[in-house]
């Protein structure tokens, strides 16, 4: 199957910022992926690249196999794309955006498929009203659907949840998730960890224009991952045991690594043995931030 | 072509939707002008035999609303889209660049010829004008009206900020079609600003245009038109390359 997209040697240096170093990726047809890294690590530009805003320096990129500079009507029709500033034209309404930017693609009679993200979207009774005057998180929904009208094989979406509230953010979600399920691949930047975490079933991470970190979530949880316990004994002093085990303190507790789960049975049958009782314990989860932070500030050579 | 004909009918839309601004102004000020000139000067002044003044002054008007306006469409759309960001709309489609150019200098035409129809119109009421070769006529409208749309979308690509468009405007675009013959026959000016005035483009876009008008001009229209459309080729191709290179747009 064609790969949905195609990152070789990507290299991007504007006057003053040497943006991206090398960028090698594969995004396969249907995944759900995850591009992470903080402000200024070239999440933007690369989505740029990829959408034909902006020329790579150097390398090649490909949509659903075509070339984004060579094929580059194909390959914009294989692909939708969620901006992360929040633009809107105040000259139209919401359903005359909608259909100029089928016109755009091609597509003259695409009402149907119109009303249908509309619908999905929570914006039927908006159809109407001038883009300009609907609120921020309105504003959004209507930058989603422009992006899905060509009905795209890829949809990247680009910080789509910042500044939106609860409720949108779970309704896009929702949506997006369908799509996914329908085939399409999708491919999110987000500064919300835990919806990458919840959502993607890949992850690269980003840091100085270099993928640092790229693996299934899950992989990536596991590896990054310092599971822990947290123990607060009786009497409170730790036995010669688990003083190799001993990472810190908090408070009276004892943070102790414990990389895999079945030590514990082992742990708590010493501790019975020793006649050292358990006030509290809790079990420390890495999560997907967790993972970032440590990724983020390990070196990057 | 479906894309070209949505972003075409995009641009003219836009336009469209704010005519009392976008047309119905410079109408008006085109007839202030017409007005007070005729006030002042209709009894004083007799450039060519047999030519009120009023009439006279009505095809410089017209062709002064045309560039003014064509410029004004392409810039002031292209900058908006461009400051406000809905440029990616445009940009994220796959339209080529020719599709891009054509686009946004139809509409820009549209635009002007709107105005000029709409200065023309409103003329008949003050003065009885003849049209004794109307394809003069359109062929000037046409070529000049092309030249100040893609001087517009130059302008507008290249602008980053609404100033530098208000610059461009102001201090080029007004300057020059306002010295170019609207108001007046270049051979009431000193021998110097006759010279001069053989070297400025805009002068033989007016004069040719009211050749079409009159029948009578102050150089022959096929001189005006040899003059007008290398200018017409060079811009045209200058704003195409500027397009295809993505200079401004894509980075």
């Amino acid at each position: 199957m064609t790969i949905a997209v195609r990152l070789r040697g990507v290299e991007k240096r504007f006057p003053r910022v040497h943006a991206l170093r090398g960028i090698d990726l594969d995004i396969e047809p249907g995944e759900f992926f995850a591009l992470l890294g903080p402000n200024g690590a070239g999440k933007t530009t690369l989505i740029s690249i990829l959408a034909g805003l902006t020329r790579a320096s150097a390398g090649s990129v490909e949509i659903m196999g075509f070339d984004v500079t060579r094929d580059y009507r194909q390959a914009r029709r294989a692909l939708g794309v969620v901006p992360q500033e929040l633009v809107y034209d105040p000259f139209f309404t919401v359903r005359e955006t909608l259909r100029l930017q089928s016109g755009y693609f091609g597509l003259r009679r695409n009402d149907d498929w119109i009303d249908e993200l509309l619908a999905n979207l929570g914006l039927a009774d908006k159809a109407d009203d001038y883009t300009r005057r609907l609120s921020g998180g309105m504003k959004r929904r209507v930058l989603v659907a422009q992006a899905l009208v060509h009905k795209p094989p890829v949809i990247v979406l680009d910080e789509p949840t910042a500044g939106v509230d609860v409720e949108l953010r779970q309704s896009l979600w929702a949506f997006i998730r369908r799509l996914n399920l329908e085939g399409h691949t999708i491919v999110l930047t987000t500064h919300y960890l835990e919806e990458a975490e919840a959502l993607c079933q890949r992850v690269a991470m980003l840091k100085e224009g270099r993928v640092v970190a790229l693996d299934r979530t899950e992989n990536l949880l596991r590896a990054g991952a310092e599971r822990r316990l947290l123990l607060e004994l009786d009497p409170p002093e730790l036995p010669v045991f688990l003083q190799s085990r001993l990472k810190g303190r908090d408070g009276r507790r004892f943070i102790l690594d414990l990389p895999d789960y079945g030590d514990l049975e082992v742990i708590l049958a010493n501790l019975r043995a020793a006649g050292i009782g358990i006030r509290d314990m809790s079990l420390g989860e890495a999560d997907l931030e967790e993972v970032f932070l440590k990724i983020m500030h390990g070196s990057t050579s | 072509m479906s894309g070209f004909r949505t972003l075409l009918y995009k641009e003219i839309l836009r336009f469209w939707k704010v005519l009392v601004q976008t047309v119905g102004a410079p109408v008006l000020t085109s007839l202030l002008y017409l007005l007070i000139f005729s006030h002042v000067l209709e009894d004083h002044v007799q450039v060519y035999p047999g030519v009120h003044y009023t009439a006279f002054l009505m095809p410089g008007l017209i062709m002064m609303a045309i560039l003014q306006n064509a410029f004004a469409n392409s810039s002031s759309s292209l900058i908006q889209s461009k400051i406000t960001g809905n440029i990616v709309f445009v940009l994220l489609p796959p339209l080529s660049y020719l599709e891009f150019f054509l686009a946004y200098l139809i509409a820009a035409l549209v635009r002007g010829f709107a105005v000029g129809l709409g200065v023309l119109l409103v003329g008949l009421f003050f003065t009885d004008i003849e049209m004794r070769h109307p394809l003069w006529i359109l062929a000037f409208a046409l070529a000049s009206g092309t030249v100040f749309a893609c001087m517009g979308i130059l302008a507008g690509i290249w602008a980053n900020q609404f100033d530098n468009l208000a610059a461009v405007q102001n201090f080029i675009i007004m300057p020059l079609t306002f010295l170019s013959g609207v108001f007046f026959s270049i051979h009431s000016l000193s021998p110097f600003w006759q010279a001069v005035s053989h070297f400025n483009p805009v002068f033989y876009m007016i004069d040719g245009f009211r050749y079409g008008f009159f029948g009578q001009g102050d150089v022959d229209p096929w001189l005006g038109l040899a003059v007008v459309m290398p200018f017409v080729l060079l811009l045209s191709l200058l704003t195409l390359a500027m397009l295809k290179s993505g200079y401004k747009l894509r980075h």
